[in-house]
């Protein structure tokens, strides 16, 4: 409370590497010639970098079969994909929130023994080839797979190859990014609101609806979104897992694929509907993660 | 190491707050025996790191206690030994936190009907509750707007009536003004001090400033390093301080020694002649305003005068204030004026002297 004056510390500031100029030289000019002068071993690969991020697009944009593209973008199969496409990736981050939300609680919240080998299995879809989890997929959910032939028999359910499981497909490499995103939104939020609502008679599950999920529904929204483009592109696990059925299970990225051995015109259409949904992706949360200086 | 509780002492069933809190953390050790009867306001006064808010955070059901116990209005709230934890959302207690924690999200009115509509009111029952503790705190017009539109005053009484709206029988304050300027804190603690006279329950704030805890509070505990140093009544506290801190707190320098008559003799020697006749162990407290500084050795009555060196040298207010390292080491107030004449700055000696008139003794 009782403030001293003259505190070390509070001294002026330290000119430790700043030889003194003379009058010849105001510091000005020289600041003003490095801002100028930038580093030509960091600018040339920096500006290679860029190019390389986005002359594809450019390319794509150039070589777009403009003349053409109402009709390819008017056929049945695009809509069909594009549908199937929005469908499954919302139907797949609808089941990321479901079960991810409560599992970024469960790992910032509670004292669960074994938590970094839980987070560590949670984040491994991130890194794993898609493909290698759709075999996974196959293995446990397919017709002859662990769970797969149980619910088979138990209930004639068969997800393999169907639309069902491309969203199972694509949940499998969305959720984690819902996860990281909820779990990190969860430690940023003070847990002494929680605490609050508790001496507020508060249950644990009113104070999670009430109070928790409000705090950090923006990492909950920029969660989704992410989780959403990333099952939006999902290819690798959908194809291994669900095949590629036009109409039932070929999304966007399956059928742009497909199109570039038969129709290449109707690819590069194809990828350049997926480029202004991506693009419409990024400017829906610029205000959310895209501000940070 | 607690025996089951003993049966509570005569007069401890009526009602009120009845506790033994013993919680250990990894720093140390809280140990403190904590009573209070209903409409009484007891303050929790000690330095940062002191336990306090670890005591609060026990009195409210957020850390378990490790031994000891905890009864309110007679229910037991938490018995350690009988594996007992009233979980803090069943215990009728309110909080008002240090920052207030409302809920950003909700409106002023819906952070204090929170609580009542937790309790098993209906939407419009908890609203209408609620509507009524803003009133009563003078926020009506204020009950739509989000905690981020209001001032820390008002934020502060939107905080307080949450914590009364669940009609708590132990109310805990943890820091209740630490959050605010200068200009509303003697406004809000004003209004904080009626609202806690009005208020029929225990109520239990924490802080470590001492203007808040004499002016709110009917009953100091000062704790140091998780343990009951002293505890009383405002005033006695500020006029018979028994540690360094809390001599600090209230302004006086303070002395531990031995006494005999009117001599108290200090370890290293030095003896201070007081008014009171005390024997056995004492403290002798003046306040610096009490010290007069000379150049030279006073002639006069004053028989308590020793040479010390000037250590530092601070502006209180219009006062400096000189502190005096020596055999007697003390705090001394003298007007700028005359502190140049004396030429008072670090290192220099200067003669000190305090009547025994002005100083005060009392047992150890």
């Amino acid at each position: 409370m009782i403030r001293r004056t003259g505190q070390p510390g509070g001294g002026p500031p330290r000119s430790a590497g700043h030889p003194p100029r003379s009058a010849d030289d105001p510091p000005r000019r020289r600041g003003r010639r490095r801002a100028h002068r930038l580093p030509v071993t960091l600018l040339l690969p920096a500006l290679l970098g860029l190019a390389f991020l986005v002359l594809p697009l450019v390319g794509l944009l150039v070589r777009a079969p403009w003349s053409t593209l109402s009709d390819q973008l008017t056929s049945p199969q695009v809509w069909e994909a594009l549908r199937l496409s929005l469908v499954c990736a919302t139907a797949a981050t609808a089941v990321s929130m479901v079960l991810g939300v409560p599992l970024a609680w469960l790992l910032a919240r509670t004292e669960l023994p074994g938590r970094r080998l839980i987070r560590a299995l949670v984040t491994l879809p991130l890194v794993l080839p898609p493909v290698v989890g759709g075999v996974a997929l196959l293995l446990v959910l397919g017709r002859r797979g662990i769970v797969g032939s149980w619910l088979d028999s138990a209930f004639g359910l068969t997800l393999p190859f169907t639309t069902t499981g491309v969203v199972i497909a694509e949940a499998f490499v969305a959720m984690p990014f819902l996860v990281i995103s909820v779990e990190g939104a969860l430690r940023a939020a003070d847990p002494r609101y929680e605490e609050a609502a508790a001496t507020l008679g508060a249950s644990r599950l009113t104070t999670f609806r009430r109070v928790t999920l409000p705090l950090i529904a923006p990492g909950i929204g920029a969660g989704a979104v992410l989780a959403w483009a990333r099952a939006l592109g999902e290819f690798g696990a959908t194809i291994t897992f669900a095949g590629n059925f036009p109409g039932r299970t070929q999304t966007m990225p399956l059928a742009v694929y497909l199109a570039m051995e038969s129709d290449p015109e109707a690819a590069i259409a194809l990828s350049l509907v997926l480029l202004v949904v991506s693009i419409a992706v990024l400017a829906g949360l610029r205000e959310r993660w895209m501000s940070a200086p | 190491m607690t025996a089951p509780t003993a049966p509570p002492a005569a007069g401890s069933t009526a009602g009120g707050l009845d506790a033994r809190l013993r919680v250990e953390r990894a720093a140390f050790t809280l140990d403190l025996a904590l009573t209070a009867a209903p409409g009484e306001v007891v303050a929790l006064l000690g330095p940062n790191g002191a336990g306090k808010s670890t005591a609060l955070r026990a009195l409210a059901g957020l850390l378990p206690l490790g031994a000891g116990h905890l009864r309110l209005d007679g229910r037991v709230l938490e018995d350690p030994a009988r594996r007992l934890h009233t979980p803090a959302e069943e215990r009728p207690v309110g909080v008002v936190f240090q920052d207030y924690l409302l809920f950003p999200h909700l409106s002023a009115l819906d952070n204090v009907a929170f609580g009542p509509r937790c309790r098993g009111r209906s939407r419009r029952e908890a609203r209408a509750e609620a509507a009524g503790w803003l009133e009563r705190m003078g926020l009506a017009e204020h009950a739509g707007a989000r905690p981020g539109l209001l001032s820390g005053g008002q934020a502060q009484r939107v905080a307080l009536a949450r914590a009364l709206a669940v009609r708590p029988r132990l109310l805990l304050l943890d820091e209740p003004l630490a959050a605010l300027d200068a200009r509303t804190r003697l406004d809000v603690r004003a209004q904080l001090r009626r609202h806690l006279a009005e208020f029929e329950a225990v109520a239990v704030l924490v802080t470590h400033d001492p203007l808040d805890a004499m002016v709110l509070a009917d009953r100091l505990v000062v704790i140091e390093d998780g343990r009951e140093v002293q505890s009383g009544v405002p005033a006695e506290i500020a006029r018979r301080p028994r540690t360094d801190y809390i001599a600090r707190l209230v302004g006086l320098n303070l002395y531990r020694g031995t006494a005999d008559g009117h001599r108290v003799t200090l370890p290293r020697g030095a003896v201070l002649t007081t008014d009171e006749e005390l024997s056995g162990p004492a403290f002798v407290a003046f306040p610096p305003s009490a010290v007069t500084l000379h150049r030279a050795r006073p002639e006069g009555s004053a028989r308590n005068v020793w040479e010390l060196t000037v250590a530092g040298l601070d502006l209180h207010g219009d006062q400096v204030r000189a502190d005096l390292a020596g055999d007697v080491p003390m705090a001394a107030d003298l007007t700028p004026a005359a502190a140049a004449e004396l030429g008072l700055a670090p290192g220099a000696a200067v003669w000190a002297a305090v009547k025994a008139a002005q100083t005060h003794a009392y047992p150890a």
